[in-house]
């Protein structure tokens, strides 16, 4: 009796498959879902959907500079902050510095990057929770920084900007006018944002106590970037292991304090993006007045990139996390091995971890608010 | 057996009747997906449609309509075909049989019958079975999982809309749309506010703003439109349904909308009643004042669906039965209560 | 209860500050370029469409190199010594006649890199975005302005002149090997008129003619 009892509640169980053609799996992740009604017994997700063999494109290439492009293509929603990583890893590999305008780009455009990533990540969290409207305030606000960033290279999403030992070329004219303006204009935009969906109640009741990942398990599972800043551990490699300039900035690392439920709740996640928007602006103006205005951009640029025998792993924060890039040279031309730690592969991982036991709605809210781009996890 | 041609002096009036609420739907969810369209577009700071017939795109729900009209009719392979291929008509029967007692104007009522809330309120019960019917036909999970949401939230949601109509009736004594409407005319609240209900009463207002959260979740509006949550369960049970068929559901879901707004009217806002007394009435500007009324009521689910994201499923269930219900139900009695004292 | 209506009445105030938010949207101006009709002008830097000033163009190959999809396919054959093809803008001499230069931009990743290495700036990204086409096979630009017959024309007189190098070539190294023979033969002579003399021993390093030629 027990026995039959048993058999008709495991059949309760139905196994559903939450993408790769599903409106809010960002991308082509395909997840398996164990269901059993619309509770969340087991998750598997499926990747590779978007595999373009990033590594081994990068081995092919017979220059060092021909990895840029590619790597804006791993998470092409924040290009600049992919090359960034790559190009400082090359450099630290052939000992050069840069001239100092260029640590300023750079920061710049990677601070900018990161509001029009984080912009991208929030919308989409919304969208995925049904609020469509903030998703376009937001592709409004990232539309002017992907205008900046065409005025200044040319390109709107994959920018090949940086260079490595220099940018490829310099900014427009009209750079500090426009970035300065944009920062202006949007302060307000944040706070509007915040009435709309943070402040929320629905939404809040959709995100608070949603996804828990307790600090303990993001660690175990190497998360980084603003999961882990969810969970309240104040790991940033701008200020915890600096690069570029970070150290000369003033700035503070936003974590989650599980204000609206439990800490490490996908509220959390988001605040802390909002919140890192803030601080980025604060970067921004900094870096601004203290970019000096003359200074050849491409003279840093070495005709021949051939660092020595050896290998590399060099880190930076993307929006997303820590993107290491672990590379090794055979003294020729072309990398003899590239790396990428991608932090939403790592991200991934996580999601069969907190999702356990929670409905199909709150799938789609975990899912949104670890904000993976599946270029990146694929590559 | 009715013979049609013995009987023409009675099937050509009914016809008649049948034809003018069906034209008033048709027309209304023309206008409503266009409106709608540029409502979003406006709040998200865009233009919305703007090509089709120049002027801001006026055409662009009849061409779209032309477009669903000429695509090909796909039933999935293991669907259950009947169930399948009728779901979407019933669906719109059921809300377009629900207008027969919805008074227009004074002058054009479908039927004026005594039982018209009750009749309109077990009409529109159809609806969640041809959900139900579609979700289950299509044999896709993502709609199945639709389907059982919808069934779920619409019967907890008729709860609370029966016990606000429930009050209304209390204070108007009559289950008579028509009834219920006469006697808001007049203007003689505090001198110059017209006798609609919701003045008449302070706890019709709170009977009111519940009435209005459950007919968003009857209609699957925002915060509430779970069975169809794109973002969820793809298009809920409408996923399989492509072409006419699923025309046919908007056409329902939008008539819907328009039935349970105007059945607001009816019921909190004096229905054809002209908000000026005497001044605008006749049955033309009666008919015009209705669905001013109602189109306003159906912009503010517009506005509320632009602006808000969706609840969860139990969220919703909580909202339905731990506390829409009971203060529904607590208001039934205040309501009753300051009828017998004043 | 108490904590109901509280809770209720923050969720009510939270929808009413969002609906304000969107009602103030409602009445503000849009963003949306109307696009069709009204064509935003991209900045003067925007990466939209490779374009090729050929008549600069040297033929150095730099810019195919760079490519990383290998999208630019360039062909030169060498120009005859009777004909002058001029200087660049910039002053490079050109050497070659351009018999291909095709660019695919169907494969084109607008990333800039063949931009940088060109020595006369001839290859350069335009801000022209309107070339979409429903034949893949129309997106390969054709820039090399040669006609057909100037191809073949060209292909040919480099050929013969090429062939003509080749013989002359040849006849310089026959006569620089019968030089060298005769040289050698001297050489051998005297060696033998020496060995005579001075009876010396070898000559087992003859020196071959060399076959050096580019």
């Amino acid at each position: 009796m027990t026995d039959q009892i048993s058999n008709i509640a495991e059949k309760r169980e139905m196994t559903i498959n939450m993408g790769p053609q599903h409106p809010s799996t960002h991308g082509v992740l395909r997840l398996e879902l164990d269901l059993d009604g619309e509770v969340i017994k087991n998750t598997r997700p499926n990747i590779g959907y978007l595999h373009r063999c990033f590594e081994k494109y990068a081995e092919e290439m017979d220059d060092y500079s021909k990895v840029i492009p590619y790597t804006d293509r791993m998470d092409y929603v924040s290009a600049m902050n992919q090359e960034h990583g790559y190009v400082i890893a090359v450099e630290r590999m052939l000992e050069i510095e840069v001239p100092e305008r260029v640590e300023y780009i750079r920061v710049i455009m990677a601070e900018m990057q990161r509001i029009a990533s984080h912009l991208l990540g929030i919308g989409a969290f919304g969208l995925d929770l049904g609020a469509f409207t903030p998703f376009l305030y937001c592709f409004i606000e990232r539309e002017k920084i992907l205008d900046i960033f065409e005025k200044t290279s040319g390109a709107r999403l994959l920018y090949n900007y940086y260079a490595i030992g220099g940018m490829i070329k310099d900014v427009h004219p009209d750079f500090k006018k426009d970035t300065n303006e944009f920062v202006k204009t949007f302060r307000p935009k944040i706070k509007e944002l915040n009435d709309l969906l943070s402040g929320n109640k629905i939404f809040i009741k959709r995100t608070a106590n949603i996804g828990v990942l307790p600090e303990k398990v993001a660690l175990n599972y190497g998360a980084s970037g603003p999961v882990l800043r969810g969970s309240g551990v104040e790991w940033d490699l701008r200020k915890n292991d600096p690069y570029s300039i970070y150290d000369r900035f003033d700035f503070e690392i936003p974590i989650g304090k599980g204000e609206m439920g439990t800490l490490g709740d996908c509220w959390d996640r988001y605040i802390v993006r909002v919140r890192e928007m803030e601080q980025s602006l604060r970067i921004i103006e900094q870096a601004l007045e203290g970019m000096p205005d003359e200074g050849d951009v491409t003279e840093g640029i070495p005709k021949r990139i051939r660092p020595k025998e050896g290998e590399l792993y060099a880190r930076s924060e993307t929006p997303r996390g820590e993107l290491g890039y672990y590379i090794i040279s055979d003294k020729s031309a072309s990398p003899f091995r590239v790396k990428a730690r991608a932090p939403s592969f790592v991200h991934l991982g996580l999601l069969p971890a907190i999702s356990k036991g929670a409905l199909i709605a709150d799938m789609v809210a975990i899912v949104g608010s670890i904000d993976i781009v599946l270029g990146e996890v694929d590559r | 057996m009715i013979n049609f041609a013995a009987n023409t002096t009675y099937t050509l009036p009914i016809l008649v009747h049948a034809a003018v609420p069906l034209t008033i739907i048709v027309v209304y969810a023309l206008v409503a997906i266009w409106g709608e369209r540029k409502v979003a577009g406006f709040i998200q700071d865009r233009l919305g449609p703007m090509h089709v017939g120049r002027w801001h795109g006026w055409a662009q729900s009849i061409a779209d309509l032309l477009k669903l009209l000429q695509k090909e009719d796909i039933v999935p392979k293991d669907a259950s075909r009947f169930l399948f291929k009728f779901a979407p008509f019933m669906m719109f029967a059921a809300s377009y049989a629900a207008f027969a007692v919805i008074p227009f104007s004074s002058g054009y009522i479908g039927s004026n019958i005594n039982i018209g809330v009750f009749y309109l309120l077990a009409v529109t019960s159809l609806l969640t079975l041809s959900i139900i019917m579609a979700a289950w036909a299509s044999n896709n999970k993502w709609s199945l999982l639709g389907g059982m949401r919808s069934a779920a939230q619409m019967v907890s949601y008729e709860v609370p809309t029966i016990a606000t109509v429930l009050t209304v009736i209390v204070v108007a004594g009559s289950l008579n749309l028509m009834t219920i409407t006469e006697m808001q005319a007049g203007n003689d609240i505090l001198g110059f506010l017209p006798n609609w209900l919701i003045f008449q009463n302070p706890f019709l207002i709170v009977a009111f703003i519940i009435f209005f959260i459950s007919i968003l979740a009857e209609a699957h509006r925002v915060p509430f439109d779970l069975p169809e949550s794109e973002s969820e369960l793809v298009a809920g049970y409408q996923t399989e349904y492509s072409g006419i068929r699923w025309a046919m559901f908007m056409l329902a879901e939008y008539a819907d909308m328009l039935l349970l707004s105007l059945l607001g009217a009816v019921l909190f806002f004096g229905g054809w009643n002209s908000p000026f007394g005497d001044f605008m009435s006749g049955p033309f500007w009666e008919f015009f004042w209705f669905m001013l009324k109602g189109l306003l009521l159906v912009f503010v689910m517009m506005w509320i669906r632009w602006t808000l994201p969706r609840y969860r499923v139990d969220q919703l269930m909580h909202i339905c039965w731990g506390i829409l219900i009971p203060l529904s139900f607590i208001n039934l009695v205040l309501v009753a209560l300051w009828e017998v004292i004043f | 209860m108490l904590y109901v209506f509280k809770e209720g009445w923050s969720t009510f105030k939270s929808i009413f500050t969002g609906m304000g938010v969107t009602i103030r949207h409602f009445f503000s101006p849009s963003v949306t370029e109307k696009y069709p009709y009204e064509k935003i002008e991209l900045p003067k830097g925007a990466r939209a469409k490779l374009h090729v000033n050929i008549d600069d163009c040297i033929g150095c190959n730099l810019c195919a190199r760079a490519c990383p999809v290998n999208c630019i396919d360039i062909e030169t054959v060498k120009a005859t010594d009777d004909v002058d093809l001029g200087k660049t803008s910039t002053g490079n001499p050109k050497r070659f006649w351009l018999t291909r230069f095709d660019i695919d931009m169907a494969k084109c990743m607008y990333c800039d890199l063949c931009v940088h290495p060109c020595p006369t700036n001839c290859i350069y990204m335009v801000p022209e975005y309107e070339y979409s086409e429903v034949d893949r096979s129309n997106l390969v630009y054709h820039f090399s302005n040669l006609k057909p017959e100037m191809v073949a024309e060209v292909k040919e007189k480099a050929e013969q002149e090429a062939e003509q190098k080749k013989r002359e070539r040849q006849e310089m190294m026959r006569k620089k090997a019968e030089a060298a023979k005769k040289k050698k033969e001297e050489q051998e002579k005297k060696q033998a008129e020496a060995k005579k003399s001075s009876n010396k021993n070898d000559n087992d390093k003859p020196s071959t003619p060399g076959k050096k030629d580019s």
